[in-house]
């Protein structure tokens, strides 16, 4: 069911129908509260509720009605997808027993194992899991700021900044320069930008051809270079160019009233400008005082439970876990293992070693699409990556295609896997 | 032993703490430290602003191709290697470090070899920490050996278990659809136990192609294999 916070603040029995609202039910059964509803929240509250066939109290608490992913976010941007495909509602985790709140949770009182919710509700719980995603770092980008993102866009959270920002590519004049300030590590789903890159031109290719996409890079490598530089030449001719620290990638300041960029020390003027900036694990984690100096969420690599408090798990993008890129495909496979550890904690439930894995397809243009994985493990205090494999370059187009084809396959069914 | 007892037994080891899979590291990096000073240090450079030497600089040498760095000028003997595809790896930096001339006839690095696996092990633990991390690139090189899960007898004895199977699924599921559907990535639902069983086995011995598949598959041992079957079977 979808508890609506006019609904809670009313304490309406009627609209929560009979079973599972935790104000009614709550004793005796032990209660889960999840924080996001993204890859990570979304799929531990499902598999909870899933595996422990109504042993458990689970509540999921998120901001939005509905979720839009950043995961094929890019798709959209080149015309492959439209906006409506990725957006998934709660309706699903709510008839399979998860009670969905939609609110923002605001406080986390760790003494008293109890949340606090923007529209005053408090709930109490045995085991709380955060998977808040990221939160953007203050000034990382000189001149750039939240209140810019108006003029800027950062579109590194799924929904309306995604939808901004191909307004704004689509408003370009022709010939018009597109540029990207691309995110030192480590920042959410690492060949992203890159993919971002490919499709902005790909779109550009139909409607701008002679457009210029500049991409301000502070890393002297990312994902896939080989394999999206080989696309970029193939496909984009001199529409793309990479600018990296030795060129002034990493000494980059915006100003968003003007629509200017300054790179070393010189003005160039703009048209669209998309800033990622550095990143930190979402705000909630750090308020918690779950977050080290890293900024992210120290956990145990066997359980995604926090190094700080034994009654929390942190999932996906804000964990501090080792090797495990931060990438939807990640959350999804930590929060099986932390609704695993979970029950085994709660309800006896039986506890198999922790197992990890990700893998990432990117599309350089439509029916050529690459993909990398890796498999990882608990190792001491980390999760270590134990085995990968990368897509090679100069691949012949039919392998490209079924790549691409399988990528569309992949959302499918993560979706399907987080959301039912 | 009955059923009932075996869960029963299951719930003790699970309430005092089932041993994790753990992967190994790869060595002592403090240690590694130590040798490179020793063996390495006269000729090469490694860490933060480390330039070429005698040798070529070692930053970022997992998951490079040999002979690959401008700058440096490598023997023809290296060269042609990098052109024939040699890239440096755990088990080709281990062959390397155990013995130049055998890996690379005609190398100029005139350093007689490291018998010792386990001081290898030490050394590039320590070189494996100035290369790409892979939470930056994903595709960088693994940063731990990987171990066959270690399952108690008391879960060994589970074959076909299509409970833990279906806990094992999760990992399927990201792509595979519970319900059969398949766009994209083939169904795996209902599929008779047989031909799933003889699927993954060839993936682990990389007869079947799929990289993802390979990787999945090289992980899982029999009985988890089984156990997988024994859940997909299951599903209409």
């Amino acid at each position: 069911m979808i508890l609506t916070r006019r609904a809670l603040i009313a304490g309406s029995a009627a609209a929560t129908g009979l079973v599972y609202a935790p104000a009614l039910l709550g004793q005796g059964k032990p209660r889960v509260v999840v924080i996001g509803g993204g890859a990570g929240g979304a799929t531990v509250a499902r598999y909870l509720a899933k595996d422990a066939a109504g042993a458990l109290d689970v509540t999921l608490v998120e901001a939005e009605p509905a979720y839009a992913t950043c995961f094929f976010s890019n798709l959209y941007l080149g015309g492959l997808r439209d906006f409506d495909s990725l957006v998934h509602g709660y309706d699903r985790l709510a008839a399979g027993n998860v009670t969905v709140i939609n609110d923002l949770a605001t406080a986390v009182d760790r003494e008293a194992r109890r949340v606090t919710l923007a529209g005053g509700q408090v709930l109490d719980y045995d085991r709380l899991v955060l998977s808040p995603g990221i939160d953007f770092v203050a000034d990382s980008v000189p001149g750039w700021s939240l209140a810019a993102a108006d003029a800027m866009p950062h579109a590194y959270k799924g929904g309306a900044q995604t939808e901004l920002l191909k307004r704004m590519i689509q408003a370009m004049p022709q010939g018009g320069v597109f540029a990207m300030v691309a995110p030192p590590n480590p920042y959410r789903c690492p060949p992203a930008p890159y993919e971002r890159v490919c499709m902005i031109a790909h779109l550009l290719n139909q409607t701008n051809p002679t457009a210029k996409i500049i991409i301000l890079d502070p890393k002297e490598k990312f994902s896939k270079q080989a394999l999206f530089e080989e696309g970029w030449g193939k496909y984009y001719n001199d529409m793309i160019q990479w600018i990296n620290p030795e060129f002034g990638g990493a000494d980059v300041a915006v100003r968003p009233d003007s629509m200017e960029v300054v790179i070393e020390g010189e003005v160039q003027k703009v048209d669209c400008c998309n800033v990622i900036p550095a990143q930190v694990a979402g705000g909630i984690a750090a308020k918690a005082g779950l977050t080290d100096a890293s900024g992210w969420a120290p956990v145990h690599p066997d359980s995604m439970k926090s190094r700080v408090d034994g009654n929390i798990w942190i999932l996906g993008d804000s964990s501090a876990q080792g090797d495990m890129p931060k990438s939807a495909f990640s959350a999804n496979s930590q929060a099986k293992v932390a609704a695993m550890a979970i029950r085994g904690e709660l309800i006896g439930s039986r506890v198999f070693p922790a197992k990890y894995s990700n893998s990432c397809w990117s599309l350089i243009a439509p029916e050529d699409g690459v993909k990398l994985g890796a498999s990882y493990e608990p190792s001491g205090d980390r999760i270590a990556s134990v085995d990968s494999f990368i897509s090679d370059t100069g691949e012949d187009a039919a392998l490209r295609k079924l790549t691409y084809e399988e990528s569309f396959g992949w959302y499918a069914g993560i979706t399907a896997d987080i959301f039912g | 032993m009955a059923r009932r007892t075996l869960l029963a037994a299951l719930f003790v080891t699970a309430a005092a703490g089932l041993a994790p899979a753990a992967a190994k590291e790869i060595g002592d990096p403090q240690r590694g430290a130590e040798l490179f000073a020793e063996e390495c240090s006269a000729c090469h450079r490694i860490g933060p602003g480390a330039e070429h030497a005698v040798g070529p600089r070692l930053n970022g040498v997992f998951g490079r191709r040999a002979g690959s760095l401008a700058g440096f000028d490598y023997s023809r003997a290296m060269l042609r290697m990098g052109n024939e595809g040699l890239a440096w790896t755990l088990p080709t930096l281990d062959a390397y470090v155990a013995n130049p001339r055998a890996l690379v006839s005609g190398t100029h690095m005139s350093y007689a070899g490291l018998a010792d696996a386990a001081a290898r092990s030490d050394l590039l633990s320590f070189i494996r920490a100035y290369s790409d991390r892979p939470q930056d690139i994903p595709e960088a090189e693994p940063t731990a050996r990987k171990t066959q899960p270690v399952l108690t007898e008391a879960v060994m004895a589970l074959r076909g278990d299509s409970e833990f199977g279906e806990y094992l699924s999760a990992e399927c599921t990201t792509c595979h659809q519970r319900d059969g559907s398949d766009l994209g990535i083939p169904s795996i639902a209902g599929w008779p136990a047989e031909d799933f069983v003889v699927a993954m086995h060839a993936y682990r011995q990389k007869l079947r192609p799929h990289p993802v598949m390979q990787m999945m598959a090289s992980r899982l041992n029999e009985e988890e294999i089984a156990a997988l079957a024994a859940y997909f079977a299951m599903l209409e």
